[in-house]
């Protein structure tokens, strides 16, 4: 297992942000977290890589604490993507994608190759000379999208690596949103663990090995799409009436609006 | 521009207005004979020589330094609280360095300073000090040192510092009143080599250390999690760096005084001209601010020579319009 979380819970005690949240996930495996806004989803990203500590429970990657691991070496390992980043200053794309490259140490010429593998994933090279501060919303999450997956790109400088993204992309266009996603399940199929916060349902339902439901804190459903996209999680999640039907080609539960 | 160039080009103009702040003066000395007296070689005349060695090579030394550490401490300083328009003021150094001088001033009357340095000089340290150690115990909790607290608090404490300031000017004589404008003004003719010598082992270490952050200050501009996700240890680059920063700081203006505008401006124009990456950006801002207020100063010696300007009017007068042409000719620089 890539990572495995038992009973987590977060936040002092009547105010829990998360409350005994068990998860497993395993290389290659892409896990999406859904829920309505402030159920615990990104308190959970930020519990897993040790930004808020826990008050029970633990996260073990990799066969060791998360906590254990030294600064450098986890660094090599999580990419972490949060919903906004703040960079006021006007870096070139292509230098803001390159820091991801920072505790690596391999050298100038394969970060390079990196950086623009990344970008290709991403669909912002023709971005890379670009000032940052320049760039639209959309066009931004691309961009830290590809440094988080340039921290963690080669198999070769880690072995298990974890991606935790907080809403990849809620700020993009369907093409995109399809390009991130296929992009997504290509890392994982080289061995990385994916967790995903999503607000679509059915994108995260089309793409998603597993599914974990969130309210107020709490697990209310794990597991396959099909098992965890029902009318009455719906209900649960999001206090909104909700159809369910299946694609028609996929075969992946859809979520109709009424 | 090319970062490579720029920096060159940077070099080379500092070394030339310190060429210059060593040929003019009240009295103008020849290229060659100070050459000469630099060199040793003989040639040039006792007085000469005495002007050079005692009166304007330790002023020049002192004002290179001087500009270098408050630029470099500008950038560094902009990079930690994200926020271009951070100076090295804004942690309380220069407010708190301004009330240890005016109470020096105001109280210490004949006292005599120590190793040739002024009572106003270390009472100006002291209090620079005492205001970023006041700012930095504010902003820090059990979680860690808040950089949006610690702006506010450094607010806080220069505005206090501020009322105290103005309290010892409103009970100054006419003359304490004098001296304690003039010190807040700037100014670099106080210059003399043990003073040279003190700031001299501080900016080894800030123009050393503050480069060696300059990754993690890169990181740090994405937010203070991404910094910590991509491996640095952003509390301990904190206070490394704030302290940095308050040393340099606080002994520049406690030996020249608070000169405004160098550590505010002379990165941004840095910034525009070569981007933001912390690895140029740094040794760039040092360069240039070094040479500003070489020139600087030597303008305020020799435009109304014998009687010399505040350099910090020179400083405000040369580098602001260069700024403003500047930010009309980018696009870039959305803030």
């Amino acid at each position: 297992m890539t990572l495995e979380i038992d009973q987590l819970t977060v936040g002092p005690a009547g105010h829990e942000r998360l409350v005994d949240v068990s998860l497993r996930v395993a290389p290659g495996e892409l896990l999406a977290v859904i829920g309505a806004n402030g159920a615990g989803k990104s308190s959970l990203l930020q519990a897993i890589v040790g930004d808020v500590s826990p008050v029970a429970g633990r996260v073990v990657f990799a066969g060791r604490a998360m906590d254990r691991y030294p600064r450098r070496e986890r660094a090599m390992r999580v990419g972490v993507l949060a919903q906004a980043s703040p960079l006021a200053f006007p870096f070139s794309v292509r230098d803001v994608v390159a820091l991801a490259r920072s505790p690596h140490g391999t050298g100038r010429r394969v970060d390079c190759e990196i950086v623009e593998a990344a970008a290709q994933a991403t669909d912002i090279v023709a971005l890379l000379d670009r000032a940052y501060t320049r760039l639209s919303g959309g066009e931004k999450q691309r961009v830290q999208l590809a440094r988080v997956l340039a921290q963690v790109w080669r198999a070769e400088d880690a072995g298990t690596r974890l991606l935790l993204l907080d809403e990849p992309v809620a700020a993009l266009d369907i093409g995109h949103q399809s390009l991130v996603m296929h992009t997504l399940r290509r890392v994982a199929a080289t061995g990385a663990a994916v967790v995903f916060v999503a607000h679509d349902v059915s994108l995260a339902a089309a793409h998603a090995d597993t599914m974990l439901a969130l309210a107020d804190g709490a697990s209310v459903a794990c597991g396959p799409p099909a098992a965890v996209v029902t009318a009455e999680t719906m209900t649960r999640l999001y206090a909104a009436e909700t159809r369910i039907i299946t694609h028609p080609t996929t075969g992946t539960p859809v979520v109709l609006h009424g | 521009m090319k970062p490579a160039g720029f920096i060159v080009g940077l070099a080379l103009a500092t070394l030339l207005a310190f060429m210059a702040a060593l040929v003019f003066g009240a009295i103008r000395l020849g290229p060659v004979a100070v050459l000469g007296a630099l060199l040793h070689t003989g040639t040039a005349s006792s007085k000469t020589t005495l002007i050079v060695e005692a009166i304007r090579l330790p002023r020049a030394v002192l004002t290179l330094l001087v500009g270098a550490v408050l630029a470099i401490s500008g950038a560094a300083m902009q990079g930690l609280f994200r926020n271009p328009l951070a100076d090295p003021s804004l942690i309380g150094v220069t407010a708190g360095a301004s009330a240890g001088a005016s109470l020096a001033i105001v109280f210490g009357g004949a006292l005599a300073g120590w190793a040739g340095l002024s009572l106003v000089s270390m009472a100006a340290f002291a209090g620079g000090g005492l205001a970023v150690l006041l700012v930095y115990v504010l902003a820090t909790r059990a979680s860690g040192t808040s950089v949006a607290t610690m702006l506010l608090a450094g607010i806080a404490i220069s505005a206090l510092a501020g009322a105290l300031t103005s309290l010892l000017e409103f009970y100054a004589t006419n003359d304490m009143l004098r001296r304690i404008s003039l010190w807040q003004m700037g100014g670099l003719e106080g210059a003399n080599w043990s003073r040279v010598t003190v700031l001299a082992v501080v900016a080894g270490g800030v123009l050393v250390g503050l480069p060696m952050l300059a990754r993690a200050l890169n990181a740090l501009l994405l937010g203070e999690s991404e910094a910590r996700h991509l491996g640095f240890a952003v509390g301990r680059v904190k206070y490394v760096l704030i302290g940095l920063v308050a040393l340099g700081v606080g002994v520049s203006v406690a030996l020249a005084g608070a000169i405004t505008f160098v550590g505010l401006v002379v990165p941004h124009i840095v910034r525009l001209a070569i981007g933001p990456d912390h690895r140029r950006l740094l040794p760039a801002s040092a360069l240039a601010g070094a040479c500003l207020l070489l020139v600087a100063d030597t303008l305020a010696r020799t435009v109304i020579a014998p009687t010399e300007l505040p350099v910090g009017l020179l400083t405000s007068v040369l580098g602001a319009p260069f700024f403003i042409l500047l930010l009309r000719g980018t696009r870039d620089y959305a803030l």
